[in-house]
């Protein structure tokens, strides 16, 4: 589904602020994967997520996502394919306007036959209110308050909706509850699994707490200096614990893994 | 009296498409279009002077489209060109005043003697009897707002609104933000320059400064609609922006009439209006801070 090869990039080349975001990268997904991220800061895990959204294009290397090349394609044009969600729940949604219409410009990604001059129609808000009642947050019934009104909880997990009304071929999440309160953020865990296995989404997710990293999906990345340094998937990565993890990473990057966020239990 | 009200209802209600353009411009798309004062010459100077060559009303519409590649100007400098957005609006500004010229045959006015205006074709029908220009206004008015609100309902306005809150997510939303701003700018000016192309008609002239100061009086207007009617929903944020050209027009015709201030004075007076209604936010928190300051140092005391 994805196949990410050699991909390199450097920030402020021949400066004194130059920094090696990904060294050499190459990554392969198959569809339906559902891969956890863990790392040391600066490791470049939200970099690997900007290369393949397209906020920038990488010094070499290419990445092909669902057979096309997309490494040198502007941003809202891969986003047909792509969803994404960042740590702040305020960054995926546009707060002075109403849910139905968040909805409704999420769902312009379904892109067939774009027609400018459509309004949300009937049957687009019993489709909206149908998913959103799958949220369990009640939001089906204030489709027509501003967005800006809910919780930081609800506005992620309206920014989940929103980015797989339309099943995207990968899911990019980026420490997307690390922001909300431990409830809250078990919740749109909850909700994030249900949809991305429902709909058997490709799906990456970085994350700083251990256990997840490990419970979630089928498989585990561990990235440290812009390099993938351990890679476990399926039957082996089933018996594994968090200390084996750690143990791994040391092996691999030979050094600690360093994250002053990082969960432990 | 009379006479002042209906002037000021017509003036209030004409300039009033400069309060929906800025509206869609600086509250919408979140950019201060200083475009404005130029598009609305363009528009004056298009009207005028298709009206001197006996085509009254494809006038208004050459106005508009004249109005709306301004506008595209500006956006083009803006979003592919990375010309800052203020700066990309005074160059385009600056650089209308010899379009404008051109566009009045290189004189710095003209004025239409005999020929027909919009206004003088619909007196013909008799509908209205005095009140004939205001009926026709206010009808221009209401379509125009009408369409805008329409269109900020539809799929692509949905768009152009999620560029001015939040940019990113419309780039998520497989749309690209520089087609966003462009169209709205398009718009914006195309109003604007409507605008222009009526007052040319009404007033049966048009001049090379007749735009000075626009886009200031337009945001006080729209301001004093906010304060009155609030910022709810796009629908009554548009009834709110012609409420406030109205009051603005009142007000100015009231200053005319009874002298308190001179005249000459309300261009500064619109400009603290809007100022210190755009600065409230700021001043309002830098109170409650130095309060809470106050406070602190008192508790401290005790």
């Amino acid at each position: 589904m994805l196949k990410i090869e050699n991909v390199s990039k450097t920030f402020n080349p021949r400066t004194i602020n130059e920094k090696t975001a990904l060294t050499d990268l190459s990554l392969e997904l198959k569809e339906g994967d559902f891969v956890t991220i863990v790392g040391s800061n600066g490791a470049g895990k939200s970099t690997l997520f900007n290369a393949i959204a397209g906020s920038f294009i990488p010094d070499s290397g290419s990445i092909v996502l669902g057979g096309k090349d997309i490494t040198f394609l502007p941003p809202h044009k891969r986003s047909h394919e792509i969803g994404r969600l960042f740590q702040d729940p305020l960054k995926g949604t546009a707060p002075n306007m109403t849910i139905e219409e968040n909805l409704a410009l999420a769902y312009l990604r379904a892109g067939k036959g774009f027609k400018p001059f459509s309004r949300i129609s009937k049957s687009d808000r019993e489709f909206f209110a149908h998913h959103l009642a799958l949220l369990g947050m009640g939001l089906e019934d204030r489709m027509d308050q501003p967005v800006g009104l809910l919780s930081g909880g609800q506005r992620q997990a309206l920014t989940l909706l929103m980015a797989t009304i339309v099943p995207p071929k990968i899911l990019l999440l980026d420490e997307h509850t690390a922001a909300l309160d431990p409830k809250t953020a078990e919740k749109v865990i909850e909700l994030t699994e249900r949809i991305v296995v429902d709909n058997n989404i490709t799906c990456l997710m970085i994350t700083h707490n251990m256990n997840q990293a490990l419970e979630l999906g089928n498989r585990t990345l561990m990235m440290n200096d812009g390099k993938i340094v351990y890679d476990v998937r399926d039957e082996e990565r089933e018996s594994l614990t968090v200390n084996d993890l750690l143990i791994r990473f040391r092996e691999g990057a030979g050094v600690a893994l360093s994250n002053d966020r990082v969960l432990l239990s | 009296m009379l006479f002042i009200s209906q002037t000021a209802l017509e003036l209030g209600f004409v300039y009033s498409l400069v309060s929906m353009a800025l509206y869609l411009s600086y509250r919408v798309l979140d950019i201060a279009d200083l475009t404005t004062d130029g598009s609305f010459v363009l528009g004056m100077a298009v009207s005028v002077s298709f009206a001197a060559k006996g085509h009254p009303l494809p006038g208004l519409f050459a106005a508009m489209l004249a109005g709306s590649l301004a506008g595209s100007v500006t956006a083009v400098l803006q979003t592919k060109l990375g010309v800052p957005s203020i700066l990309a609006g005074i160059i385009t500004n600056t650089g209308l005043y010899t379009v404008n010229l051109f566009a009045m045959g290189w004189s710095s006015n003209i004025n239409l003697l005999k020929q027909e205006t919009i206004f003088t074709i619909f007196r013909e029908t008799g509908i209205g009897g005095k009140w004939y220009e205001f009926i026709l206004i206010s009808f221009i008015v209401i379509i125009a707002g009408t369409i805008l609100t329409w269109f900020l309902s539809t799929r692509l306005g949905l768009s152009v609104r999620a560029t001015g809150d939040n940019r990113e997510m419309v780039s998520a939303s497989s749309i690209n933000p520089s087609v966003t701003i462009t169209i709205g700018l398009c718009i914006a000016n195309a109003l604007t320059a409507l605008s222009g192309a009526v007052v040319g008609q009404l007033q049966k002239s048009a001049d090379i400064n007749g735009g000075t100061g626009i886009v200031v009086i337009g945001l006080a207007c729209l301001i004093i609609g906010e304060t009155v009617l609030g910022r709810k929903g796009v629908g009554r944020s548009v009834i709110s922006v012609v409420i406030g050209s109205i009051i603005y027009r009142f007000i100015y015709a009231i200053v005319l009439k009874t002298a308190i201030l001179p005249i000459e004075c309300l261009k500064l007076v619109t400009s603290v209006v809007v100022a210190s209604a755009i600065a409230s936010p700021t001043i309002k928190n830098n109170i409650h801070l130095v309060k809470m300051k106050k406070e602190a140092v008192k508790r401290s005391r005790i």
